[in-house]
């Protein structure tokens, strides 16, 4: 079980794996996520099913390496297995009457909403695609995605590719220009979905946001993933981890976030320190 | 030993238990109390005095021959123990540290009317643990994984209700499948409890015990998500049953509850026990404890907490309750070594504010004071809020410990059960029987959050009623 069968790097410190895990790969839907532990001393993180292949029994899996666990992660390769891997958990995307809708990814995001764009073609809804990311070398799945959509997108903060600025900048022309998005979805670092959130409040499109804030059992039971919606305590795990973006409370996220900030740079810094040496499952 | 030549101890007074000094055992996570020696054991099993009717056997949930142990420990027969309450207690070692016996057996004990009563759960752990010290073969749990063949159950948490109901079905003959959704099996035992209380290699050695009778465990599979109901059904098991237990936690929706440094107990003690976080970076799984802590609420988990709270370095911990301590439900043990500690009561007391600062977190918690007043529906005297009793507690860090209400994964996704209002699973009291056939459900998920014992009661009644179903409908 959980073995990694294909590791692609998709960017510096970027990986794509798909791994097997044959009754995870019948479940799961566009928008779910799993929790997995890398090691026996390990911790639990969630990360997005970033696509499927049921026929072939595997997940695929995007993640970028930022504190140790998803560093220990990217450490393994083809042949390897992830230690415990449990979903499919949270509640899959409602793809049901779309309409027309616009896609916003944001760097990693973008393979989150893979899946997603994937299905919406399938069920003949229009999509177009903004991809954001720092610069040309980050920017993921372009020609992934490319098929499942009618238009796709690019923005850069330093212009290597596309549009240079924010993908809010191109949102807010696409809309200004006509398109009339019956629905947003946006998917990427938390200040970029309340960006979005703000700019489609002004014009009325009903937006969607995906959350992956810290989290243990993912199941409801720890509470330790609640955020504000709306002014009612939400847990992104069971009640989500999609919501409406116009109602999460995004200032509030972004500071329990940040909560074991400290700890995760000690344990990123020791792993490191223990790798040097050589000791690399430390 | 002839009878008549017995001579009981009189002693009015339990044999103590020896017990880490406070100061010390408040800064580590050994465990608090530490087991009767041989001679402790059988001075103390000599207090018991063999009752014709014994009315503590009425008062333990899943029947342990009390009596019988206890003569067998007197005679040194100490394994005999052991497999005497091992006929009708599949965690020995786990009752005899978390049992609230004080209202259960030892409630009921004659020699408690006069004196204190005989101490069933020190007696209890003693024979565990002895057990325990043996190599297995001379213990000679038996494996019985050749002869399961009277049909397939699927056991749906590996707490102590799924593993109760699971071992009893498996001595009975089936082939049991035990689902955990953690990667670890043992439920409530593994993430709630802290290890000063019940050691998790104890919490370990049980479950290896079901293992060896033949019970298939499987973890990381949440059921309700990975695999419904009726698909274990498709799979050819010939009944569920459902022992999720009451996972989830209870806020009171106070302004400043999601502040950085509020918890519930159950993110707090996951993190601590399952986790290990107490032994971060060499675990990966951080926890963040303020100078002082509070901690809302009066049951055996608050104490739980406040207590791990003190042992990860607080200097100051509060337990804020709002009613007075005769109301409080925790054990008086827990409650007696939380003071011993050095964790201080507010009583009367409830939180109304969480205050933040200007980056997100817990700086204080405003409270006002409580009189009681009549008795509410629960027969507990209600609480009232003194006027103008507002008053702010300076601490960092605040725990929320209000209870915990039954997780509704399961009840959502399968068709045909009746749910409470709180969202548990209506089964019958007797039997586990749910409204849809070959599907049973006890402990927690039933009752709200109650005690071990009785979820392992519940296992236990379940398993006599999945046999008479299976049977009924195969023979």
């Amino acid at each position: 079980m959980n073995k990694i069968i294909r590791k692609t790097p998709l960017a510096p410190s970027v990986n794509l794996i798909e791994v097997e895990n044959p009754l995870i790969a019948r479940k799961a839907q566009p928008g779910q996520f799993i929790i997995l532990r890398v090691h026996e001393n390990g911790e639990r993180i969630p990360l997005t099913i970033s696509d499927y292949n049921r026929e072939k029994g595997t997940i695929t899996l995007i993640f970028q390496e930022i504190g140790k666990t998803t560093t220990m992660l990217g450490r393994l390769g083809e042949g390897d297995c992830i230690r415990d891997l449990v979903g499919p958990l949270g509640k899959p995307t409602d793809l049901e009457n779309l309409g027309r809708v616009v896609v916003i990814g944001g760097g990693l995001g973008t393979a989150l909403v893979f899946s997603q764009v994937k299905e919406m073609h399938k069920n003949g809804t229009r999509v177009d695609v903004i991809v954001g990311a720092r610069n040309e070398s980050l920017i993921i799945l372009e020609e992934e995605i490319k098929p499942y959509c009618e238009n796709l997108y690019i923005a850069t903060d330093d212009g290597s590719k596309g549009h240079k600025g924010f993908v809010t900048d191109l949102l807010k022309k696409l809309i200004e220009d006509g398109n009339k998005y019956d629905r947003a979805v946006a998917v990427g670092p938390l200040i970029m979905m309340k960006v979005v959130s703000n700019l489609t409040r002004q014009y009325g499109v009903p937006t969607t946001v995906s959350m992956n804030p810290i989290m243990i059992d993912g199941t409801g039971m720890c509470g330790g993933c609640r955020l504000s919606v709306g002014g009612e305590t939400r847990f992104a795990c069971v009640d989500g981890p999609e919501f409406d973006g116009h109602l999460v409370d995004f200032d509030q996220v972004i500071k329990r976030t940040g909560m074991y900030r400290e700890q995760e740079k000690i344990a990123l810094d020791l792993y490191r320190e223990c790798c040097k040496r050589g000791e690399h499952n430390a | 030993m002839p009878e008549q030549k017995r001579k009981a101890n009189l002693a009015k007074k339990k044999v103590p238990m020896p017990e880490q000094e406070p100061r010390v055992r408040a800064r580590n996570f050994e465990e608090v109390a530490m087991g009767y020696t041989r001679e402790q054991a059988l001075e103390e099993a000599r207090r018991c005095l063999r009752c014709k009717e014994p009315h503590c056997v009425e008062g333990c949930p899943v029947n342990v021959q009390i009596p019988d142990f206890i003569k067998f420990i007197e005679e040194e027969k100490f394994l005999e123990a052991y497999k005497k309450i091992k006929e009708t207690n599949s965690l020995p070692a786990v009752c005899g540290r978390v049992c609230p016996q004080e209202n259960q057996c030892e409630k009921l004990c004659l020699r408690g009317k006069k004196s204190e009563p005989v101490a069933i759960g020190r007696l209890e752990r003693f024979v565990a643990d002895y057990a325990a010290s043996l190599p297995p073969a001379e213990v000679g749990e038996e494996c019985l994984s050749g002869s399961l063949n009277k049909g397939k159950v699927a056991v749906i948490g590996s707490g102590p209700s799924g593993v109760t109901c699971a071992g009893d079905l498996t001595k009975m003959g089936y082939r049991v499948t035990m689902f955990e959704a953690f990667h670890t099996p043992g439920g409530v035992l593994m993430y709630g409890i802290p290890e000063f209380r019940l050691p998790k290699d104890v919490v370990q050695r049980e479950i290896d015990n079901v293992k060896k009778l033949g019970v298939d465990v499987q973890t990381n599979m949440v059921i309700g998500k990975i695999l419904s109901i009726d698909e274990l059904f498709e799979q050819g098991y010939n009944a569920v049953y459902i022992g999720t237990g009451a996972g989830l936690p209870i806020f009171l929706r106070l302004p400043g509850e999601n502040l950085n440094g509020v918890m519930s107990a159950n993110e707090f003690l996951t993190r601590v026990n399952l986790m290990k976080a107490y032994k971060f970076p060499e675990y990966d799984t951080p926890v963040k404890i303020g100078r002082r802590v509070a901690v809302v609420g009066g049951g055996n988990v608050a104490m739980d907490a406040a207590r791990s709270a003190l042992r990860l370095g607080a200097e100051k911990v509060y337990i804020v309750y709002r009613r007075s301590e005769q109301e409080m439900p925790a054990r008086r043990e827990e409650v007696h070594h939380a003071r011993e500690e050095g964790i201080e009561f507010k009583l009367l007391t409830n939180p109304v504010t969480i205050i933040g600062d200007d980056n997100g977190w817990v700086k204080g918690m405003e409270c006002v004071e409580m009189e009681l007043g009549e008795p509410d529906a629960s027969g507990r005297r209600r609480p009232v809020v003194k006027q103008g009793s507002e008053h702010v507690i300076d601490v960092e860090t605040v725990i929320m410990a209000l209870g915990t209400t039954p997780n509704p994964l399961i009840a959502k996704t399968t068709g045909g059960l009746e749910l409470t209002r709180f969202g548990g699973i209506v089964a019958d009291e007797t039997t586990g029987r749910t409204k849809r056939p070959g599907v049973f459900a006890g402990g927690d998920i039933v009752t709200g959050s109650a005690t071990v014992i009785l979820a392992m009661g519940a296992g236990k009644k379940a398993a006599v009623a999945i046999n008479e179903h299976i049977r009924g409908k195969h023979e």
